[in-house]
C-alpha cells in the first residue's frame, strides 16, 4: 500500500512541478517585451552566460574535431575514402556533436552557474526584497538571462562546430597527411545549408532554451538554503543534460525522419 | 471598528495557514500612523510571516488586512505593486544586491521607479546615505560591509522611495553592541524626522521596548498582550512578563517535554 501511496504523491509532485515550471515559464515570456527597453541588462547576461562559456567550447571544440579527424581517418582509409574526411568531420559536427556536446557543456558551464546565481539570491531574500521593492524578479533577473541563454546557445554550437572543422583539418590534414583541397572540397560540396546547417542551429536554439529554463526555473524554484541551493544545481546539470541528449533525438527524428 | 484614519495597518481576524500549521489563529492588530509599533514573540511564532501578510507576498487563509485604507490580499498585483512602492522593508539579511556597489543598490529603487535624471539620482542617494552615516562607502560592495553596515545601507535603500512606512525584520539579531545602537538610534530618529510609521519585529526586548510606542505579544498564532512598553512589563499576564523580562522558568517551561527523568534515567532502553 505504501508503495503505491508514494508513488501517487510523487506522480503529483512531479506534475506540479512541471506545471509550476511552465506558469514560470508563461511570466518569463511575459517579462521579454519589457527588455527592448533594458537592452544593457541583456547584454550583461549575454556576456556571463556567453562570453564566460567560451573558453571550454573553444577547447572542447577543438579536441572534439581533432579526435573525429583521427578516428575518421583510420575507418576510411580502409575504404581508400580518406579524402571524405572533410564531409565526415563536417557532417558530424554539424548535425550532431555541434549542438550536443556544446549543450551539455553549456548546461554544465552556464546552466550550473545560473541556478547557482538565482539560487542564492533567492536564500539572501534578494528576490524577496526586490518584490517587496515593486520590483519584479521574473522581469528584471529571470527575463534577461533566459533570453541570454537562448541567443548565446546557438552562437556557442556554430563556435563549436567552427573549431571543430579546425581540429579535424589539423588532425587529419596536418598530422595524417590527407589531400588538404580534397578535404575542403568535398565539404563544400557535400554540407548544405538547408538540411544540415539548419537543423544543427534549430536544435541549438532548442537546447538553449531549454537548458536555460531549466536552470532558471531549478534556481527560482529551490530551497532557499545552502543545501536546497547546491541539490537544485545538481538537478539543473543532470536534468538539462538528459533533456538535450532526449530532444536531440526526437529532433533528429522530426528533421531527417523522412528518409 | 477602531478609528480606521488614525490606523496605517488595520487587521481583524487575520488568520494564516500553512500546509496543517496554523501560523496565525484570528488576530487583530491595530498599528498607528507616525508610531513606532513593535511585534514581539518568541522565535518561531511567524513574526517574518507577518511582514510578509502586510507586504502582499502571502495571502492570509482568512481575515482583513488593510494598509492605509487598502485591503491587501484583494489588491490586483498592479496595485501590489504601487503599495509597495510606499513600503519599506528592512530584510533580516539586508538583502543588498551582492552584484551591485552600495550607492547602486541604493539607487536601485529610484532607477527603477522614480525616472528622475541620473544626477538628481545621485543627490538623492548621496543624502539617504548621509541619513544613515555611511556617504563614504558608497563605492564598496556589499561583501566588504560588516553586518551593521549592510543592515544601515539596506535602511538607506528602504527609505529611498520616501515610503509611508517601514517594517524591520529582526533589525538587531547578531549586532556588537555600538550597531545596534546606532541602528535603534536611526530607527526612532527616521521615524521622527521623516514622518513614517515604523513596525519592527523582534524579539529583543530590551532595545525594541526602548524605541516602540507600542508593542503587541504574540505566541502560539494569537496576541497575548499588547500595550505601551510600560503596561506590558506590569502585565498581569505571567506568560508576557516572563517574556519581558527574559526568565528563563515560567508559563514556558525551561524543559521540553519528556518522559519522567528518574524514569528514563534508570530504564534500560535503547542503551
Amino acid at each position: 500500500m505504501a508503495i503505491f501511496q508514494q508513488l501517487g504523491s510523487r506522480t503529483l509532485a512531479f506534475f506540479q512541478r512541471l506545471g509550476r515550471a511552465n506558469i514560470f515559464l508563461w511570466a518569463v515570456l511575459c517579462g521579454m517585451p519589457g527588455l527592448i527597453f533594458r537592452l544593457r541588462l541583456l547584454i550583461q547576461q549575454v556576456f556571463s552566460v556567453g562570453v564566460l562559456s567560451l573558453v571550454i567550447i573553444v577547447v572542447a571544440g577543438l579536441f572534439v574535431g581533432m579526435v573525429l579527424g583521427l578516428q575518421g581517418y583510420y575507418t576510411l582509409v580502409d575504404f581508400g575514402a580518406e579524402d571524405s574526411l572533410g564531409v565526415m568531420v563536417a557532417l558530424s559536427l554539424v548535425r550532431e556533436l555541434g549542438p550536443v556536446v556544446a549543450g551539455l557543456l553549456f548546461a554544465g558551464r552556464a546552466g550550473s552557474a545560473l541556478t547557482a546565481e538565482i539560487g542564492l539570491m533567492k536564500a539572501t531574500e534578494q528576490l524577496s526584497g526586490m518584490e517587496m521593492m515593486a520590483v519584479d524578479p521574473i522581469k528584471r533577473i529571470i527575463a534577461p538571462r533566459f533570453l541570454a541563454g537562448v541567443l548565446s546557445m546557438p552562437l556557442l554550437a556554430a563556435i563549436f562546430s567552427a573549431l571543430g572543422v579546425m581540429g579535424g583539418y589539423l588532425a587529419g590534414v596536418g598530422l595524417l597527411g590527407v589531400d588538404e583541397g580534397a578535404f575542403w572540397s568535398q565539404m563544400r560540396s557535400s554540407v548544405d545549408f538547408n538540411d544540415d546547417i539548419m537543423s544543427g542551429i534549430i536544435k541549438s536554439i532548442v537546447f538553449g532554451a531549454v537548458v536555460t529554463w531549466i536552470a532558471v526555473f531549478e534556481g527560482y524554484d529551490a530551497v532557499p538554503t545552502s543545501e536546497g541551493v547546491s541539490r537544485a544545481t545538481t538537478r539543473t546539470v543532470v536534468h538539462a543534460s538528459l533533456a538535450v541528449l532526449g530532444l536531440d533525438f526526437l529532433l533528429t527524428a522530426l528533421m531527417f525522419g523522412e528518409v | 471598528m477602531a478609528n480606521t484614519k488614525n490606523n496605517l495597518v488595520e487587521a481583524r481576524g487575520l488568520t494564516f495557514q500553512f500546509g496543517s500549521r496554523t501560523i496565525f489563529d484570528g488576530i487583530d492588530l491595530d498599528l498607528q500612523r507616525g508610531k513606532v509599533t513593535a511585534i514581539m514573540g518568541p522565535s518561531g511564532t511567524g513574526k517574518t510571516t507577518l511582514l510578509r501578510l502586510i507586504g502582499g507576498q502571502i495571502r492570509p487563509t482568512a481575515g482583513t488586512l488593510h494598509v492605509d485604507g487598502q485591503n491587501v490580499p484583494g489588491l490586483s498585483r498592479r496595485d501590489l505593486f504601487e503599495l509597495r512602492k510606499r513600503m519599506g522593508m528592512l530584510f533580516q539579511s539586508g538583502a543588498l544586491l551582492t552584484d551591485l556597489s552600495v550607492f547602486d543598490n541604493v539607487a536601485f529603487p529610484l532607477r527603477e521607479h522614480s525616472g528622475l535624471p541620473e544626477t538628481m539620482v545621485r543627490d538623492l542617494v548621496l543624502m539617504k546615505l548621509e541619513a544613515v552615516g555611511l556617504r563614504g562607502a558608497q563605492r564598496l560592495m556589499p561583501s566588504e560591509l560588516s553586518g551593521g553596515m549592510a543592515r544601515r545601507v539596506a535602511l538607506a535603500r528602504a527609505i529611498a522611495l520616501d515610503p509611508m512606512m517601514i517594517m524591520y525584520d529582526e533589525p538587531f539579531t547578531g549586532q556588537d553592541p555600538i550597531s545596534m545602537g546606532v541602528l535603534v538610534k536611526l530607527i526612532r530618529n527616521l521615524n521622527e524626522v521623516l514622518g513614517l510609521t515604523s513596525i519592527i519585529v523582534s524579539h529583543d526586548v530590551a532595545e525594541t521596548a526602548a524605541i516602540a510606542d507600542y508593542i503587541y505579544v504574540l505566541s502560539q498564532g494569537k496576541v497575548v498582550g499588547h500595550g505601551t512598553p510600560h503596561e506590558l512589563h506590569q502585565s498581569e499576564s505571567e506568560w508576557v512578563r516572563q517574556f519581558m523580562n527574559g526568565a528563563p522558568d515560567g508559563p514556558v517551561p525551561f524543559h521540553y517535554p519528556a518522559a519522567d527523568y528518574a524514569a528514563e534515567l534508570l530504564s534500560r532502553e535503547g542503551s
